[in-house]
């Protein structure tokens, strides 16, 4: 596939905004059961809540770039009994509303916050598997169609959204920074160890789908002479990246020391050292390493329309 | 029930791209808008079309064949890029099996030529929704042509008759007896789509000729296949074998 930057700027966006979220709301349930210090309403969480709900917003604005005709958006909401777009479509304004109650709440001092939290991370983790279904559901597109897909959504941006309230809990002084940025390590690493899971099964891949079954002929040698037009067509455009195997492998790599390792020891550094900047540095590594994880988890998939593909003439 | 669509005779397809831009021209006319087109005189030209036809070389010169692959929606049964659509543009017609693009729904999301295996959607870059075949929806039923033109535009351009189209839920339409008899198939068949299109395969052209064709079986005057015997004093190849 051609990876739209649209969609990469959506799936990362909100992956941090839900994992922000989840920390905010982690740190609440675990000051009420009395394990970390409690924080203050106005300067933590509902500032926490406002910056998620910025996160969830920048990229419910990228994906409307990515759409031919962005004013008719509102009729995606039609068919959540069989698409998971659909779902996606619901659930993400939902879920956004869901927070700004929950930061208001904070803010206004109102009760009951604890149960907005628990809707919210309810909707929050359906987010996380609309989003994920999307792609896993789509059975040919064999890299995706596998559950890890989800849980990686999962687990990225949960690892992005703790990654982002160390350094803002260490930036408003409070006592969360040890126990977030613990969350945030040990989410680099289980999304580490499912995403390595991913590219080894993506290795492994038999593709079902051969030329001999796209044309229907049963014999070992068929080469394309001819794709039917001389430049390209949306179907050369949107499924091809069009980038030889240095430049994936250097994306791969890339990914895989910004998103996982970097953040991590910036992280352990940053917190041994109480330093802002350290911290801040780990976050925007390791969202730098998204991107490129997401860029390179939708060039990977490979189309079977592919094969109908091969050779212009 | 009935399931329209088209079988093609890769035996019979030569490769004329007839279909193609009978297709283009039938449905850039239509009341449902252009197929645009950029550049087409120009470098680098593109452009939205239903139908391509494409050339495979199977086997190894010398022993190769040239087969030429005329594409377009396969209309499937069971449609992979229908439940994805989360506008419900897309859909497929319960009167006749046909899959279209509501263009006024749809939002150009292009999810669902993710979600066709066969490369048959096509996003209009000015319209900015998806299009693809639909099978002359505005051709098959118009009571304003004639009987025998309410065919898509692709099959009546078909200069070797390739394309056949029918109802292939109907046991007695020409589609269903061409896939039955000719040994009509599916494209991927490992996905499930069940495509309502089919492909009749290439075939060996031989000249059969029995002995019955020769000589009539019952040889009534028992003088078919006898050889000539020419007289004596008839010149004969050699002279001499026929006696
Ligand atoms: S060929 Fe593709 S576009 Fe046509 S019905 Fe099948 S899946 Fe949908
Ligand atoms: S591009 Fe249009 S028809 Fe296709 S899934 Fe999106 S809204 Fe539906």
């Amino acid at each position: 596939m051609n990876p739209a930057f649209s969609v990469i700027f959506l799936t990362t966006l909100i992956g941090v905004g839900q994992g922000l979220f989840l920390a905010l709301y982690a740190a609440e349930l675990g000051s009420a059961f009395e394990l970390v210090p409690p924080q203050d309403s106005r300067s933590f969480f509902a500032l926490g809540a406002a910056l998620a709900l910025g996160f969830l917003a920048a990229g419910l604005a990228a994906s409307f770039f990515h759409l031919g005709r962005p004013e008719r958006a509102w009729r995606a909401a039609a068919r959540w009994r069989t698409s998971w777009l659909s779902r996606e479509v619901i659930v993400l304004p939902a879920f956004m509303a869901a927070v700004l109650c929950y930061g208001a709440a904070h803010y206004l001092g109102l009760p009951a916050t604890l149960m907005t939290g628990a809707v919210a991370s309810v909707l929050c983790l359906a987010l996380f598997v609309c989003t994920g279904m999307i792609y896993a559901c789509i059975k040919f597109l064999q890299e995706w169609a596998t559950p890890l897909t989800v849980v990686n959504y999962l687990l990225l941006g949960c690892a992005s959204g703790f990654a982002f309230a160390t350094p803002m809990a260490a930036a408003t002084g409070n006592g969360l920074v040890v126990p977030l940025a613990a969350g945030a390590v040990m989410l680099s690493l289980a999304a580490w160890a499912t995403r390595a899971a991913a590219l080894a099964r993506n290795r492994r891949i038999k593709p079902k789908s051969t030329v001999q079954t796209a044309i229907g002929i049963k014999h070992p040698r068929i080469a394309q002479k001819a794709q039917g037009f001389m430049c390209g067509s949306f179907n050369t455009r949107e499924f091809f990246h069009g980038r030889g195997g240095q430049a994936m492998s250097l994306v791969k790599w890339g990914f895989i020391v910004l998103a996982f390792p970097a953040p991590v020891a910036l992280i352990a550094a940053g917190t041994a050292l109480a330093s802002v900047p350290l911290l801040s540095a780990a976050f925007i590594t390791q969202y730098l390493g998204l991107i490129a994880e997401r860029w390179y988890f939708f060039a990977q998939a490979n189309h079977p329309q592919n094969l109908y593909y091969q050779a212009i003439s | 029930m009935t399931q329209l669509a088209l079988v093609i005779d890769l035996n019979v397809c030569v490769g004329c791209h007839a279909c193609v831009t009978s297709c283009k021209e039938w449905n850039t006319s239509g009341v449902a808008g252009f197929l645009s087109d950029d550049r087409p005189y120009d470098r680098d030209p593109t452009g939205t079309f239903f139908n391509r036809v494409q050339t495979f070389e199977v086997g190894e010169y010398p022993d190769a064949q040239t087969v030429h692959f005329p594409k377009s929606c396969l209309h499937c049964e069971d449609p992979p890029c229908v439940p994805v659509c989360p506008t419900g543009a897309s859909y497929k017609r319960a009167e006749d099996g046909i899959v279209l693009v509501d263009y006024d729904k749809c939002i150009g999301c292009k999810y669902c030529a993710w979600a066709c295996p066969y490369g048959v959607r096509e996003v209009d870059e000015h319209q900015k929704v998806m299009k693809k075949c639909t099978l002359c929806v505005d051709r098959i039923y118009d009571p304003a042509l004639p009987e025998a033109e309410r065919k898509p535009a692709c099959v009546m351009a078909c200069p070797t008759s390739a394309r056949l189209y029918g109802d292939i839920h109907d046991p007695e339409s020409v589609v269903s007896k061409a896939i039955r008899e000719q040994g009509g198939y599916a494209l991927m068949p490992e996905w499930g789509t069940q495509p309502a299109n089919h492909y009749l395969p290439r075939r060996r052209t031989e000249m059969r000729i029995h002995k019955d064709e020769l000589e009539r079986a019952d040889n009534p005057l028992k003088i078919d296949g006898l050889l000539p015997k020419p007289a004596l004093k008839e010149p004969a190849l050699d002279d001499v074998t026929s006696w």
